[in-house]
């Protein structure tokens, strides 16, 4: 008889469409994209390749403050979040700026968020979304609340919340699964993992074979993905929106994915802690390689269309840099503003001491 | 009018918003079925229904995170935090996230969040249950924090702690959950968030306190009019915005402070009270304002609660001292 622990570790077997070469491996979970849409995922992930680019350059010139890159990371952050509508709300941890991008924050805001300026915060209406959360595993147990407060509302929508492989310790991101699976709230769970926490690999975090088995803890449905894959991500994501709000609870995503950069760009430096063979190794199963290769096989992609987005991206990144720069600067008595919807006493108080120092 | 305990009186101030606002959503751990290990949710279960008043899996961090997910979905949740000992579980929740929501989405989100929890000691809690830890959620900005002396103060605070569109962290103290009644109107009345209320008047020395200190400062009180003092006691109510104007005032006509708490002297909110006397009254000041605090040790074992916390001899004691310097 097996062991309880194989039984189960059988049971989260990777999930996948494409492989590396850009072939179809698993036609019948083919998830339906009309060409259009295929091109569209494209163009997004290419986009977000030379956002990752320009935004590491443009912290490196000072011109952008806090920043966690990207690359690597395109199939699973915009393969999930693509399956989403309009009113779903994103809860996203640090790393995942770009799939509130694509949900609609202007990009000016994002390097706004990245500098450090309250406006970047000031997601406009319609925007269903949170600011990138700092605090490891917070995200998961407000997205929770979002998606039973969804199930009270009667609302057909979703709560999709990101973290990584390290924020699977975290307390919350057990509490968060926990309390959706008990109340059986509508939200996705999304763990991108790139393998490393930091300098920490997986294998430190959890004697776990995967991470996508944490949610057997929760009671709820578990399903491991490759995450270079954007159209597994996708169809992973598309069946657990389509359960949840058919009302049959959350599902934990897990995506295996890969970071290529540092895991900030505040003095990190992967290579004290990864070796060039583990690089190169997932440098082979760059999500944009295979997406390219599958859709150039169907007549649907060129490097001039990718060319195209390049500089259109390119150019974009550039107004919105200028747009950001000319954001008014911050003063004290803004972010006092902030604090309240009518100031208490003392807050008036020191309102008044430095509405007149600015004044000066 | 009605005779109602605080405890009473805080089940007719949930009742009263439940029925007013249709977002206000109760929960915490057994505070549906059963009614609250203290029965401060008692009928509201059955009268209301599960869908607005229910339990939740046994989690103080997540309850904490869903209220502030249940507010962003327009909800006005009332979550509880069964013993106030177990908010370090959900301190993030509070502190790091649902007091900075406002602030942080610059203004474009805000948490109507009322979190309530019980306190306080003299009622041979087991570990961790009567600890005063109001100053650690009083230093956090974007948090108000209330504690109420009486059931009348109890059920007017408590509505507008659950109006207010900011969060609200409500301590509740247990010995006062049923030590005696108090005329509670039946109808919905507010009491204004951040003001003080004077207790008794008097002319010779002020007693500011909170809480379960508040009656024996009024107890201190009368001991001491028998000696020929009168003491002035205000009732802070809200200890975060401190109602200065209040206290200045009493402050200039009796010239003396005494600054009670049952929080130990390193925690607690009489340090804040006593630094922004000294600054703004000081030339009214007769003696050093002077505090009463609990000892600053861990919260006392059950039976060395008596000869720990402190009680309305210690108020006599700092007075005489105040009156005497």
């Amino acid at each position: 008889m097996k062991r309880t622990i194989e039984n189960i570790e059988n049971q989260f077997e990777t999930f996948q469409i494409l492989n590396e070469n850009g072939e179809i491996v698993n036609q019948d979970a083919m998830p339906d994209l009309s060409d259009e849409e295929l091109k569209e995922l494209m163009f997004r992930m290419v986009y977000t390749r030379i956002l990752d680019q320009r935004s590491i350059a443009l912290n490196r010139q000072g011109r952008l403050g806090f920043y966690a890159p990207t690359a690597g990371q395109e199939a699973s952050q915009l393969g999930t979040h693509y399956a989403l509508e309009k009113e779903d709300f994103v809860v996203p941890a640090y790393r995942d700026v770009p799939q509130l991008i694509w949900h609609g924050l202007p990009l000016y805001q994002a390097f706004l968020f990245s500098r450090g300026h309250f406006h970047g915060n000031q997601f406009p209406e319609g925007v269903n979304a949170l600011s990138p959360q700092i605090i490891i595993g917070a995200q998961y147990t407000q997205a929770a609340g979002i998606a039973l407060g969804m199930k009270k509302r009667g609302k057909k929508n979703v709560a999709i919340t990101y973290t990584g492989d390290g924020g699977t310790s975290q307390g919350d991101f057990y509490e968060g699964m926990n309390f959706a699976g008990a109340y059986g709230a509508p939200a996705i769970f999304v763990v991108q993992n790139n393998r490393f926490a930091i300098s920490v690999p997986v294998e430190k975090q959890t004697a776990a074979k995967t991470l996508a088995q944490k949610a057997v803890a929760a009671g709820i449905d578990g399903i491991q993905v490759d995450g270079m894959d954007v159209l597994a991500v996708y169809a992973a994501t598309k069946q657990a929106r389509e359960r949840a709000v058919n009302g049959e609870g959350p599902t934990l995503i897990e995506t295996l994915t890969y970071r290529y950069g540092p895991h900030t760009m505040a003095g990190d430096d992967p290579t004290r802690y990864r070796s060039e063979d583990l690089d190169n190794e997932w440098e082979k199963k760059d999500p944009l390689v295979r997406f390219r290769k599958f859709l150039e096989g169907k007549g649907l992609w060129s490097e001039e269309e990718e060319n195209k987005v390049i500089e259109q991206a390119k150019e974009e990144i550039k107004e919105a840099i200028k747009k950001a720069d000319e954001q008014p600067k911050q003063k004290v008595t803004d972010l006092m503003e902030n604090m309240y919807e009518t100031l208490p006493a003392h807050l008036q108080e020191q309102y008044d001491e430095y509405k007149a120092k600015e004044s000066k | 009018m009605a005779q109602m305990t605080m405890i009473q009186a805080i089940t007719d101030a949930l009742r009263t918003e439940l029925k007013n606002d249709e977002n206000v959503l109760v929960f915490g751990e057994d505070v549906g079925q059963n009614g609250g290990v203290f029965r401060a949710t008692e009928g509201l279960q059955q009268e209301f229904g599960e869908d607005r008043v229910f339990d939740t899996p046994l989690a103080e961090s997540g309850i904490a995170g869903i209220s502030l997910g249940l507010a962003l979905q327009g909800y006005r949740p009332v979550p509880e935090i069964q013993f106030f000992g177990f908010v370090y579980e959900a301190m993030d929740a509070i502190n790091g996230q649902i007091a900075r929501i406002r602030y942080r989405s610059g203004g474009t989100e805000s948490a109507p969040i009322t979190i309530r929890s019980p306190f306080g000691g003299g009622v041979h809690t087991p570990e961790l249950h009567a600890d005063s830890l109001e100053g650690l959620v009083a230093q956090q900005p974007g948090l108000k924090v209330v504690i109420p002396s009486t059931p009348y103060d109890a059920k007017g605070l408590l509505i507008s702690s659950i109006r207010d569109n900011d969060p609200v962290v409500f301590l509740e103290h247990m010995k006062l959950y049923r030590s005696f009644r108090d005329e509670v109107p039946e109808e919905e009345y507010t009491i204004e968030l951040g003001k003080a209320d004077v207790k008794r008047e008097g002319s010779d020395v002020t007693i500011v306190a909170y809480g379960a200190m508040v009656h024996s400062a009024l107890k201190a009180a009368e001991e001491l009019e028998k000696d020929g003092v009168q003491a002035e006691v205000i009732d802070l109510r809200t200890v975060m915005p401190i109602d200065l104007d209040t206290i200045l005032e009493s402050v200039k006509k009796t010239n003396r402070v005494v600054v009670v708490q049952e929080a130990q002297r390193q925690a607690g909110m009489a340090s804040h009270i006593v630094a922004e006397i000294q600054e703004r009254a000081i030339l009214h000041l007769e003696a050093p304002v002077l505090r009463v605090a609990a000892p600053d040790t861990v919260y006392a074992f059950t039976q060395a609660e008596e000869v720990w916390l402190p009680n309305y001899n210690d108020i006599i004691e700092r007075v005489n001292q105040v009156i005497n310097f």
